[in-house]
């Protein structure tokens, strides 16, 4: 398995995606989004942060920046893409992944860690969540609240779109749990095709017992394992 | 040719800023506001003396980049 991490200029969750990759022995390479081409590889992050500083709109402007091209290409062949909070925001924009990511619903930025469930777990991305009937992992986001409408929602729940969905403790999907008022307690979800995962929290985050938890982990793991 | 083009929420979508300009501004005593909607304002200047052909290239524009459609509306404005 290999990997490229897309750099935009305000990306800052780069190099700790980078750390987990190599951690679980995903060969890396780092891509500077002037670039025009990517390295050969199986899997493209596109990382969480303030790319141009959030201008316009979050991830607008890196959506239209010259590596995009070659990610949309990418995803064409069947490459897997991962975005990560905004990264998500980047796929939305571009768009790879349907719907829109509102301000939070307190107009508050968060961070903190959520629970969460896989709803999904049959794709290369979640398969090692298979055991885990909730996953605590951490949220950093001031535009993190799915919006979709109803036709769509009902799209992506016939499909089985919906990767992971916000819960309490306890696994409850409630609207308690929903921290941003994403629709449906929507946290995180699939293309079509099942090889582009958005989502909102940062498995990157959470890849080490001794420094925080080991629910993030658990993504990587899949990907490494995943049959390409 | 300048031309400018406001961007702002659809009507149905929760416009969470302009909801908190609408109550502080109630809070400060305007108490006959009904409501706010926040918007963005582009003043965009082309190299172009045909107002059809300045206007149809803003509104490619709009759509392109400066309003995600699922949830915004533009309006443009000739100078």
């Amino acid at each position: 398995m290999k990997s490229a991490v897309i750099v935009f200029p305000g990306s800052n969750c780069d190099r700790d995606v980078a750390v987990a990759l190599e951690k679980f022995h995903i060969k890396n390479q780092m891509v500077w989004h002037n670039e025009t081409e990517l390295p050969k590889c199986d899997l493209i992050i596109l990382p969480g942060g303030f790319s141009y500083g959030d201008y316009l709109r979050t991830g607008c402007i890196a959506s239209k920046s010259r590596i995009i091209n070659a990610v949309i290409k990418h995803e064409k062949n069947g490459g897997l893409i991962l975005g990560i909070c905004n990264g998500f925001q980047i796929l939305i924009e571009t768009g790879l992944l349907p719907g829109v990511l509102l301000r939070n619903k307190k107009l508050r930025f968060l961070s903190k860690n959520v629970f969460l469930k896989a709803l999904n777990i049959n794709n290369h991305f979640c398969l090692y969540y298979k055991q885990k009937k909730v996953i605590e992992l951490p949220i950093a986001h001031n535009e993190g609240s799915y919006f979709a409408n109803s036709n769509l929602l009902q799209n992506l729940e016939d499909n089985n779109l919906i990767a992971f969905k916000y819960c309490d403790q306890k696994g409850n999907i409630i609207s308690d749990a929903n921290p941003n008022g994403s629709s449906n307690n929507i946290a995180g979800i699939l293309n079509n095709k099942k090889n582009v995962l958005g989502m909102m929290p940062h498995p990157e985050r959470l890849i080490d017992p001794i420094l925080s938890g080991e629910d993030g982990s658990l993504m990587f793991k899949s990907l490494f394992n995943s049959p390409t | 040719m300048k031309i400018s083009a406001i961007v702002t929420l659809k009507k149905d979508v929760l416009d969470p800023q302009g909801k908190v300009v609408s109550q502080t501004l109630r809070n400060m005593g305007y108490d006959n506001i009904i409501n706010v909607r926040q918007g963005k304002y582009f003043e965009i200047e082309l190299n172009e003396i045909n107002k059809e052909k300045a206007k149809k290239k803003v509104e490619e524009i709009c759509k392109n980049l400066l309003t995600n459609i699922v949830i915004e509306d533009y309006t443009i404005n000739l100078k």
